[in-house]
């Protein structure tokens, strides 16, 4: 698993790579009442916005942490935002991409660096 | 940026483990451990317990009640006169131009009067008391005492542990009452659209009475978001957003709150800032309303999204103003203005969130049906 100083996990399947929201962001934003997935099929920019995600408290960005094409999206998370909060790391995944570069991965944290980052 | 202030219950917020932001000067508890979603449900089901101490607490004194009251009525839209002792009863100052420059609750209590203002305005309000006023009315802040808001449907049996006459009291009842040997001034209203309880006490005793109430198994202690969601659903007015200096009660929907007696007619009909603006607009048609707002999708529309009679119309009718997921209705609620010709429910209008214009239905106030002791 690698992660993002956006609070982003990231889990590499082949030439797929999940992507969801770690723990510590699923605390910080609160009940998770809505979720804006791309459309399956999108082609996403690096550090441009792929998903929207709206809590009790506000509106936030998950970025694409890489450049590719959406190929799955959790559609469960649609209908039960809450997923989100409940099993970030598990059920509660974002989507799924399609990358033909995955050396950006290297430049993601670690989970000791992750977790150095939020204490 | 100065000092945030602290409530005298700021020492209890942190021992349970409260998130504290930023709210008007003050460092205020916005969640609990519990969370936004569940602290809500929480004060619908069973109570909720609020540090509401950031607000400006106010006696007015004079020679009697119809001094204080006249004088009050000179700056306060309301009837104040007419209102019987030991009686609460909502109002707003107003500015020249018809704006409204303060929501508060106003208490008779027979030898002066007890005034609740908004945290972010009570310098200012307290400013305008004092230099408009006549000489012979005395403003007393009273920044010694904090304020408690109880509010859910365990309210009455929670405060009635602690003095049986809290069970007597109806909605907008004030009464002096013993809180395990504290003096507390207390009204049986909210912010909710609950039953409960607004109580001052000393600054002294605040977490003492805070701890008894928490002790109930019925009370959690509940943050602003939640408070935020609770007042949004019943239909409620935030100060600074829904409404503000530049709107008039009328275009505001708070008409009810101005009494025949104030108002063309009435026998002390005017007398307060902006009377020649504010009394025509009632019963004449006004350029926009506030008026409830159920987005149709699944995604909260918030304060600053624009309004559009339609999917492709160029200019915007009105704006959000609070908008917000409802736990309780289980759908996003909002509040916002909106030109007067659409602003009769069920006419649906188009909200433009991050470039897709989304229906929202105008939907009578409140989304949840109010749950006060009358």
């Amino acid at each position: 698993m690698k992660y993002t100083e956006e609070h982003e996990w990231l889990r590499v399947d082949g030439d797929i790579v999940v992507v969801g929201i770690t723990e510590h962001a699923a605390t910080q934003l609160g009940d998770i009442v809505f979720v804006e997935l791309p459309d399956t099929g999108t082609e996403v920019e690096k550090d441009g916005e792929a998903v929207v995600i709206e809590s009790v408290k506000a509106a936030s960005d998950i970025l694409a942490p890489l450049t590719g094409e959406i190929v799955e999206v959790n559609e469960a998370l649609a209908d039960n935002p809450a997923l989100a909060n409940e099993d970030p790391t598990g059920k509660g995944w974002f989507f799924k991409i399609k990358a033909a570069d995955l050396s950006p991965m290297d430049g993601y944290m670690d989970e000791a660096a992750y977790k150095a980052m939020i204490d | 940026m100065s000092e945030l202030k602290h409530t005298p219950l700021h020492a209890l917020h942190l021992e349970l483990g409260a998130k504290m932001v930023p709210f008007a000067g003050y460092e205020m508890p916005v969640q609990y451990p519990l969370g936004v979603m569940k602290e809500h449900q929480q004060t619908r089901t069973k109570a909720g317990l609020f540090d509401v101490s950031h607000m400006g607490q106010i006696r007015i004194d004079g020679a009697d009640y119809e001094t204080i009251a006249l004088g009050l009525e000179a700056l306060i839209p309301v009837d104040i006169l007419g209102l019987p002792e030991n009686r609460q009863r909502y109002g707003f100052f107003t500015n020249e131009a018809g704006g409204i420059e303060d929501d508060l609750m106003l208490a008779n209590r027979g030898d002066h009067v007890f005034l609740v203002v908004n945290a972010a305005c009570k310098d200012a309000d307290i400013g305008r008391l004092k230099s408009s006023l006549t000489k012979d009315l005395t403003v007393t802040p009273l920044p010694k005492r904090a304020l408690l808001a109880l509010q859910g449907p365990s309210s009455e049996t929670v405060l009635s542990t602690l003095d049986s006459r809290a069970r007597g009291m109806s909605f907008m009842d004030v009464a002096t009452l013993t809180l395990d040997g504290v003096e507390a001034w207390v009204s049986r209203s909210g912010y909710t659209g609950e039953d409960g309880y607004e109580i001052s006490v000393p600054a002294e005793n605040a977490t003492q009475i805070a701890r008894l109430f928490l002790d109930h198994p019925d009370v959690e202690p509940i943050g602003l978001g939640a408070r935020d969601s609770l007042r949004l659903e019943a239909g409620l007015c935030l100060y600074g957003h829904d409404i503000t200096s530049k709107t008039t009660p009328v275009e505001a929907a708070l008409t009810w709150a101005i009494q025949k007696v104030r108002r063309q007619g009435g026998a002390r009909a005017g007398g307060f800032p902006g009377a020649d603006i504010i009394l025509p607009q009632i019963g004449n048609s006004v350029p926009r309303k506030r008026v409830g707002l159920k987005p149709e999708g699944r995604a909260p529309m918030r304060e600053g999204v624009e309004i559009y009679a339609s999917e492709t119309a160029e200019s915007p009718i009105g704006s959000i103003t609070s908008g917000g997921f409802g736990p309780t209705v289980g759908h996003p609620v909002a509040m916002g203005y909106v030109t007067s010709e659409h602003a009769a429910p069920d006419t649906t209008v188009y909200g433009d969130l991050r470039g897709k214009r989304l229906p929202l239905t105008v939907t009578k106030l409140p989304f949840t049906p109010a749950n006060f002791k009358r």
